[in-house]
């Protein structure tokens, strides 16, 4: 060995001291870190370490369902699991986004908009990407827990609607809550969340929907349950009663199949709806779960409007119906009085014009007295009484007979329809009143509008002598309201005898006599283009047909019954409408008879919404008719004035 | 000379304070691991401590001159080791960084640590003169620089950091001159912006959220965060053994490895700090105590390159734990979990021994 170190023992004392002062001052400062952290912050980072720890988990309040008047379940809910996305770590969201997008069979596009979309909200609040999840997804989210930790499964209800658009416009349909709903809903409301979002879903969405529970667990790093803490139970919605009845909602619909309306039948003694269809209309269950964009704006673009609510909002011309509230004013104005005839040679001439009565072309109805008028539709009569009648007269009839005001029916977005004035085209079209439109709005066209749901609510009010109910959807709504109109006994027997010539003396609806129903009625067809534009543009066109109308009743005075039927490019009502409404009336006293001979019971005609989803066919039916589990309110509507004209 | 020394002459205050760490460490990589699916892992680690200790009472018997003889041999075989770990080595969380001998995987990089403060020592204690001239401190840094390079290329910027201390504490020793010392830090200061284009990708992601931690959500900045949260729910008294929720539900990052200080923060609190920070403390100042007593300034310049590694260690280690400096994946010495990384401490600790148990030989 060679002695390379020379026992050389020059040690650097000074230099070694120093290092332990380094060594000292080193230790004292990652001391004082801790200080730091573990004394002075340490609230704060236990803070951090619960919120880690601890997961509040909601448990989903069911909806409640809506039964019809017999206590049938109408709307269902079933049990489905939701995809959640965990977003509070964002790198690792934008990494495993791909991988999640493959696993779950969604569209990365679609995934990236709607996280772009939820940007404005808090990061901790997990979104929903897929709302109904396959045993292939829960498979996959169990299987990737460890390496993708941002998926979670949360328990939902689904609203299950019966098939094929069943009621459809009436039930409404319910959706996810958008951001401002959110933002409105005081923390009531969270991402994915369920509110109805038209019709009475909408309507007593408040009842309806209960209140979420929640469920406080301890989760470790990958997101996997290891521990529960507290559970707070969900409550769950109210059920509702409907006032429809299912058997009559089931012939409406088979009615309407393929047409495109509405059809409203009100029970005109109490208000309630008894059936209510508006066609075309989409299937609510394809929106149970999330409609895509692409079909959203495919039935926002149909030019059938799927989406309108006919039966509140179509607001169309009423063609001959009108003449109901022709007759009325008559009798109740005397002007022109009550013997009034009038010559009908198939057209007469007003302010130089020519007007055509229906007959046209066939002959003339010669001369014609009131009750004749109203049977065989005479369009020259009722000229000849609204040129003495005056359009401030007619105007103010008709809206006191409920049209051009809403009914105050319990949906949400009614129409108001339309009445016109002297004063109204003043307002809107800033020139004096042209005394020929008087004549066109004689016989329900002109700028005159209505809904099918007026035409119901007018009818039913006449035939009950003046006494105009609020109509409701809700069984046994309280403070349902009542408009109450003097007509003299007269009136109302004379327009009513009149309504029953219409369908029993060989009148537009003679077709449609039922044997042993003192089934009353009106026909309409209205145009929908003047005369001389549908012959510039050819006949054959179903565009330019006549919208066809009927609103029938039974029986003559204080209907239990009444129909309102639409059928918008349809022809003639007599043909089209009235055969509708017959089945309807006929169905209504067919179940009535059996229910009096005893031999009906609430099972018979069970609505088929859980058919094929039981578990067990052999579970008795869902027939749900206790009236302590069924919330009886005061519709919202119902509160307000029926008529805020 | 050769005479061999008996018993009495180890620093047993030193062994003592060794095994209380090492206890801390089994202890909390015991809690950090138990019921999960690296069960066992303090047993294992127990293990590799019982060969550490042997193998440092082996190294303790060799006379620290004969193996400083050896030093380019030694040099030699480091450097070669490291080139083999670039060439056939085993990659391991994307770094290449192991080969395998008898059935375990071994970081070549620890053996090449010791080898360096072999060499540093032998190149000090030949320097005659009593302050460093600029010539010797190039060679050093030459010395040190072939092998830093080598293994940033691994990577492991960590290891190859520790590198640095040793290289300053020995210069410092060996009489560097004030005026030196300044423009070494004056060059570094300059070079930083062209050193920060060497680093790698997922480097400068930890080094920009440690600066910006709150724009880094997860990542590396979730890790420190994490580590953060666990120290500071620790509170003054801990959560108690087996108790710190961010341990036990795995929030903490390589909690029995990297980050055992946090989880031992954690379940332990302040006053548990106090006793390991106390630990290390007592480690280190005992280890310069050793220094000052050694017999030449081979045998000082050996301790104080275990000091310098040591406590560059606990250092880093710790400062990362709680945020105050960015995550290098240098380990808590005989507390984190790890085979190489203990034997490199007992070997380094052997070396100590062998210039105390000199000491008054002659």
């Amino acid at each position: 060995m060679s002695y390379w170190f020379r026992n050389d023992n020059r040690l650097p004392q000074e230099r070694l001291a120093a290092s332990s002062y380094v060594i000292v001052g080193m230790i004292t400062l990652l001391l004082l870190g801790f200080w730091k952290l573990q004394v002075i912050d340490s609230d704060k980072y236990g803070q951090l370490a619960e919120r880690n720890r601890v997961r509040s988990i909601p448990i989903i309040a069911p909806r409640g369902r809506m039964l019809d008047r017999d206590g049938r379940v109408l709307v269902d809910n079933y049990p489905s699991f939701s995809v959640l996305l965990l977003r509070d770590d964002s790198a690792a969201v934008d990494k495993n986004l791909p991988a999640i997008a493959d696993g779950l069979g969604l569209s990365l596009e679609d995934l990236k908009d709607q996280l772009n979309s939820t940007v404005n909200l808090a990061k901790f609040q997990p979104i929903v990407i897929k709302p109904e999840a396959t045993p292939a997804d829960v498979a996959f989210i169990e299987s990737h827990r460890a390496d993708i930790p941002l998926l979670e499964m949360l328990m939902v209800h689904r609203r299950r609607y019966l098939p094929g658009g069943f009621m459809s416009h009436a039930s409404g349909y319910v959706g996810e809550v958008s951001e401002q709903q959110i933002e409105a809903s005081n923390g009531k409301l969270r991402p994915g969340d369920f509110a109805g979002k038209s019709g009475l879903e909408r309507q007593y969405n408040d009842l309806l929907m209960g209140t979420d529970g929640m469920r406080r667990v301890v989760v470790n790093s990958v997101g996997k349950e290891v521990g529960r803490l507290s559970q707070q139970e969900a409550t769950p919605g109210k059920q509702i009663q409907l006032t429809i009845d299912y058997d009559l909602q089931q012939i409406a619909e088979e009615g309407m199949t393929d047409k495109m309306g509405a059809i409203v039948v009100l029970d005109a003694r109490t208000g309630e709806v008894l059936a209510y269809v508006s066609r075309p209309a989409p299937d609510p269950n394809d929106f149970a779960v999330r409609v895509s964009k692409e079909e959203w704006q495919r039935l926002n673009d149909d030019e059938d409007k799927p989406l309108l609510n006919r039966g509140i909002q179509a607001q169309l011309a009423p063609g001959s119906t009108f003449k109901i509230v022709m007759a009325t004013a008559m009798l109740e104005s005397k002007v022109p009085p009550e013997n009034f005839t009038a010559f009908c040679p198939g057209s007469a001439t007003f302010y130089g014009r020519q007007f055509k009565c229906w007959v046209y072309g066939k002959g003339g109805h010669g001369v014609v007295n009131l009750h004749n008028a109203i049977v065989h539709s005479c369009d020259v009569f009722f000229y000849n009484v609204g040129q003495r009648m005056g359009i401030d007269r007619i105007s103010t009839y008709a809206k006191m007979l409920g049209l051009g005001a809403k009914t105050g029916v319990d949906l949400p977005s009614e129409d108001a329809g339309l009445v016109p004035s002297e004063e109204w085209v003043e307002r809107v079209f800033h020139h004096k009143w042209y005394p020929g439109e008087t004549i066109s709005v004689s016989i329900g066209q002109g700028a005159l509008m209505v809904t099918p749901m007026q035409l119901a609510y007018m009818v039913g009010g006449i035939a009950s002598g003046g006494v105009f109910k609020q109509p409701h959807f809700l069984k046994d709504a309280p403070n349902v309201t009542e408009k109450r109109v003097a007509l003299a006994e007269d009136t109302v027997e004379q327009v009513t005898q009149g309504l029953y010539g219409v369908v029993n003396e060989g009148g537009t609806a003679g077709a449609v006599k039922l044997e042993g129903i003192e089934f009353c009625g009106k026909t309409g067809t209205a145009q929908t283009i003047g005369a001389d534009a549908k012959a510039r543009f050819g006949k054959g066109e179903k565009k330019f047909k006549d919208n066809a109308w009927f609103v029938g009743f039974a029986p003559r005075r204080d209907p239990e019954i009444v129909v309102s039927v639409l059928v918008e490019e349809g022809g003639h009502g007599g043909v089209v409408g009235a055969p509708i409404a017959r089945d309807i009336i006929k169905a209504y006293y067919d179940k009535k008879a059996k229910k009096n001979q005893g031999q009906l019971t609430a099972e018979d005609g069970r609505p088929e919404i859980n058919k094929g989803r039981e578990k067990s066919p052999g579970v008795a039916p869902k027939v749900v008719s206790k009236p302590e589990e069924t919330a009886v309110v005061v519709p919202a509507s119902a509160q307000r004035k029926a008529q805020p004209e | 000379m050769r005479d061999a020394p008996g018993t009495r002459d180890y620093d047993w205050w030193l062994v003592a304070i060794l095994a209380a760490i090492c206890a801390l460490g089994v202890i909390e990589i015991y809690s950090a691991t138990h019921g999960s699916a690296l069960t066992g892992m303090h047993l294992k680690q127990m293990r590799w401590l019982v060969v550490g200790v042997v193998l440092m009472f082996v190294f303790s018997r060799v006379d620290y001159h004969v193996i400083m003889d050896q030093a380019l041999i030694l040099y030699i075989i480091g450097i070669a080791a490291l080139l083999a770990v670039l060439l056939v080595g085993h990659t391991r969380f994307g770094a290449k960084r192991w080969i395998p001998i008898l059935g375990e995987f071994f970081q070549v990089s620890e053996l090449v640590k010791l080898i360096i403060i072999i060499v540093l020592a032998r190149f000090f204690a030949e320097v005659r003169t009593d302050e460093l001239s600029l010539q010797d401190l190039i060679k050093a840094g030459l010395i040190v620089g072939l092998p830093l390079v080598l293994i940033l290329k691994q990577p492991d910027l960590g290891t190859a950091l520790v590198l640095m201390p040793m290289l300053v504490v020995g210069a410092f020793l060996a009489g560097l001159q004030w005026k030196h010392a300044a423009a070494i830090v004056l060059i570094g200061v300059l070079m930083l912006p062209a050193g920060w284009h060497f680093l790698k990708p997922y480097q400068k992601e930890r080094v920009t959220s440690f600066l910006h931690p709150e724009e880094d959500a997860k990542g590396s900045g979730y890790q420190v965060l994490q580590s953060k949260i666990a120290v500071g729910s620790g509170g003054f008294w801990g959560k108690g053994f087996g108790n710190g929720s961010q341990n036990q539900l795995g929030y903490i990052p390589v909690r029995y490895s990297d980050f055992i200080m946090s989880a031992w923060a954690e379940e332990q609190g302040f006053k548990g700090v106090l006793l390991a920070l106390g630990l290390y403390m007592a480690l280190l100042l005992r280890l310069v105590q050793n220094a000052q007593r050694a017999k030449d300034r081979a045998g000082m310049f050996l301790v104080m390159g275990v000091t310098a590694a040591l406590g560059f260690h606990v250092l880093v280690n710790v400062a990362m734990v709680i945020g105050a400096m960015p995550i290098t994946g240098i380990p808590l010495p005989l507390m984190s979990y790890g085979g190489s990384a203990t034997l490199f401490v007992f070997l380094a600790i052997g070396l100590v021994m062998n210039v105390r148990l000199r000491r008054f030989v002659n």
